[in-house]
């Protein structure tokens, strides 16, 4: 994997880092729980065949840490548009992941043409006391990969950190403050009345989840469905957890990409 | 020195082998092992062991705060200090305390301190206590991330309804009340002492010592566990030039005395054992809401720079259950509770005192499930045989700036005619 190119934007009182990769038309990434700390096989697979754009909010790696200045779902809808503006991103198609999920679908639903084609994977933003997930928050030590992921080996490759003591404990300070950042987000159901405004998203959207989703299970991809105004496609990826573009990077990728072809 | 008589108010039934068969007495307790009735008894002998300790002579009785929790059944502690204010005579009243973001709109605090303060006749102490994760994040739902400046926010907003004279407005970022004006006002002028129960964040240090708060460090792990945390807050102290007044820091002590020390080991045994082993049971995944800490705590954490000792006290928050299989000797080694005659006692508090510079004693007089005959049994021996050796240290040298001022002519309640 060679490096991506990196920009830092000044967006919401903060210094955001864009991570881009590729040719062609730009695709908008908007990642998840913890972030991308470091760039993934996932991201290497849309660059083949699009000029990858991956975002990163307050308090995300790469970031500031002023998502702590960020009070409720106006506030960090609001940084999202910013965030996409700066990065020439407004318009163009958005993939989001996770709690990045939940602030894209906003971003759709209340600012129409700021989001072209919409890619929602297991995306935050709805709850049905009925089929509660688990929270990512309230784990065991031995179960907190679990939770997220059905591919420890490839989850490990996206957020172990680094050997050498010194970067490995930046490292970890960072993914302390992604997590706080996801959690302040979606503390504590992940849903900030979306259910209301979800018929606003008239662009298509795919639903990508992973069968084995144990924060988001896969009948939130079907709650979505029935909500959006436009077409909608649903892709279940068999095997895959909460991070199903770490748990299936390839299938994942084609499956964006067919969409946005 | 000041010596306190603080009571958890522990469910004293838990069943037995509750750790093996089940997950946490925190947050995800499971409400079938709480015997309603059996709480009638136990709240009673709680209230019943405070006011003994009232009648014996200590300084002040303590109450606190927990939710969904089997080893502190107060949710409300005001309600607890307020039977207390009517059944105690001299005592002081600390409630250590109210977790200020918890409540909606914060100036309930200063309403219900205010009328605890009002109807003590000026006999409270009030705490304000940022609130554990479980207590907080999980039991109340309230954004790990959002608590601490919301704890702040409401702590301004409890002074401004005390100390300001008029109604105001108060437009807060998390909290907006376009007329606040509580009555009454607290009796105290111009405001209760405040006292900030602490569990070793580096912030708290900096927090009491800018407003002049008494730092309390709550543990269960006895004075060990405190020495390097309450070393951290007169640092910050004094690198802010401020006098180390012993009385502006408390602990929190498990304390069993009885006429020999072979006889305390036997006699307190079952109940520390009970405590350390059954009650502390927290699932782990209780205890790290991310954001919770703040970035600097974390940083240090990480970082591996918190002194070894406050380290290590993190460590027992964050695995309690580390203590399973001790024996009571062990937690005794380990100063978790601190046994003896009456004169060992006197001297190992005097020693905690005088070499941690700590003015005020908060002594667990009853814990885990210690019947109400052995609590009183090591109350009454506290304050007629350790007490007043060691109640004059301090006194001659500082002022307790942080102490109750009570009406000297004090309502009390009326006899009742049967």
């Amino acid at each position: 994997m060679s490096a991506p190119r990196e920009r830092q934007l000044r967006v919401a009182g903060d210094v955001c880092r864009v991570w881009e990769k590729g040719e062609g038309e730009p695709l908008g990434v908007l990642p998840g729980l913890g972030g991308v700390p470091r760039w993934t096989p996932f991201l290497d697979a849309l660059a083949e065949r699009r000029r990858v754009v991956v975002l990163s909010l307050p308090g995300f790696p790469g970031s500031g840490a002023q998502h702590r200045e960020l009070d409720g779902q106006l506030d960090w809808l609001a940084a999202t548009l910013d965030l996409l503006e700066a990065a020439e991103l407004a318009g163009c198609d958005l993939a989001a992941a996770s709690v990045g999920g939940m602030l894209a679908a906003d971003a759709a639903a209340l600012a129409p043409g700021f989001v072209r084609r919409l890619v929602l994977a297991g995306s935050y933003g709805l709850y049905d006391a009925s089929e509660a997930g688990e929270n990512p928050f309230a784990v065991l030590p031995d179960d907190a990969v679990a939770v997220q992921s059905e591919e420890p080996e490839r989850f490990g490759a996206a957020f172990d950190p680094p050997e050498d003591p010194e970067e490995s404990a930046e490292w970890q300070l960072r993914q302390y403050r992604a997590a706080e950042a996801a959690a302040r987000i979606v503390w504590p159901f992940g849903e900030r009345g979306l259910a209301k405004r979800l018929h606003r998203i008239r662009v298509p959207v795919l639903l990508l989840w992973g069968e084995r989703d144990r924060i988001l299970p896969p009948g939130y991809a079907k709650r979505f469905a029935s909500g959006l105004a436009g077409a909608v496609e649903t892709k279940i990826l068999a095997g895959a957890g909460h991070q199903v573009w770490i748990d299936r990077p390839e299938e994942s990728a084609a499956a964006i990409l067919e969409f946005l072809s | 020195m000041k010596i306190g008589s603080f009571n958890l108010m522990s469910y004293r039934d838990l069943p037995e082998g509750f750790p093996q068969q089940y997950e946490s007495v925190y947050v995800n307790i499971p409400s079938e092992i709480i015997d309603s009735q059996r709480m009638n008894r136990d709240y009673n002998a709680s209230l019943d062991e405070l006011e003994y300790a009232d009648a014996m002579g200590f300084d002040l009785v303590g109450v606190n705060e927990h939710h969904s929790n089997g080893y502190g059944m107060m949710p409300s502690p005001n309600l607890m200090a307020a039977a207390l204010a009517r059944r105690t005579r001299e005592s002081n009243l600390l409630v250590l305390g109210n977790s200020l973001a918890l409540y909606n709109p914060p100036h309930r605090v200063a309403e219900e301190f205010a009328m605890l303060d009002c109807l003590s006749g000026g006999r409270l102490i009030a705490g304000f206590p940022v609130g554990t994760p479980m207590d907080t994040c999980y039991a109340y739902s309230t954004n790990p991330s959002e608590l601490r400046d919301r704890y702040y926010e409401a702590h301004d907003l409890v002074m401004q309804a005390w100390t300001r004279p008029e109604m105001f407005s108060f437009h807060g970022r998390f909290n907006q009340e376009r007329y606040v004006n509580i009555t009454p006002r607290p009796l105290q002028s111009p405001h209760p002492p405040v006292w900030i129960p602490a569990g070793g964040s580096v912030e708290t240090w900096n927090f009491c010592a800018k407003h002049e708060y008494v730092y309390c460090y709550l543990t269960h792990f006895g004075y060990l566990s405190g020495e390097q945390i309450i070393r951290g807050f007169w640092d910050e102290m004094k690198a802010l030039g401020r006098e180390p007044n012993p009385y502006q820091t408390g602990i929190v002590q498990y304390v069993g005395v009885a006429e020999t020390r072979a006889e305390a080991l036997d006699l307190y045994a079952e109940a520390a054992g009970y405590f350390f082993n059954n009650s502390l049971h927290t699932s782990p995944r209780w205890v790290s809401p991310p954001g919770y800490v703040t970035e600097e705590t974390a940083r240090k954490k990480i970082m591996s720079q918190v002194q070894e000792a406050a380290r290590r006290a993190q460590l027992r928050t964050n695995a309690m259950d580390d203590f399973r299989g001790q024996t009571f000797e062990d937690m005794v080694d380990q100063g978790f509770v601190v046994i003896g005659s009456p004169d060992e006692v006197a001297d190992k508090l005097r020693e905690i005192a005088t070499s941690q510079n700590v003015g005020n004693l908060l002594l667990m007089t009853q814990f885990g499930n210690m019947g109400t005959d052995l609590a009183r049994y090591n109350i009454e021996l506290i304050a007629k045989r350790v007490k007043p050796q060691i109640e004059n240290l301090f006194a001659d040298e500082w002022e307790h700036r942080w102490w109750p001022k009570p009406m000297a002519e004090r309502a009390q309640p009326a006899e009742l005619a049967r």
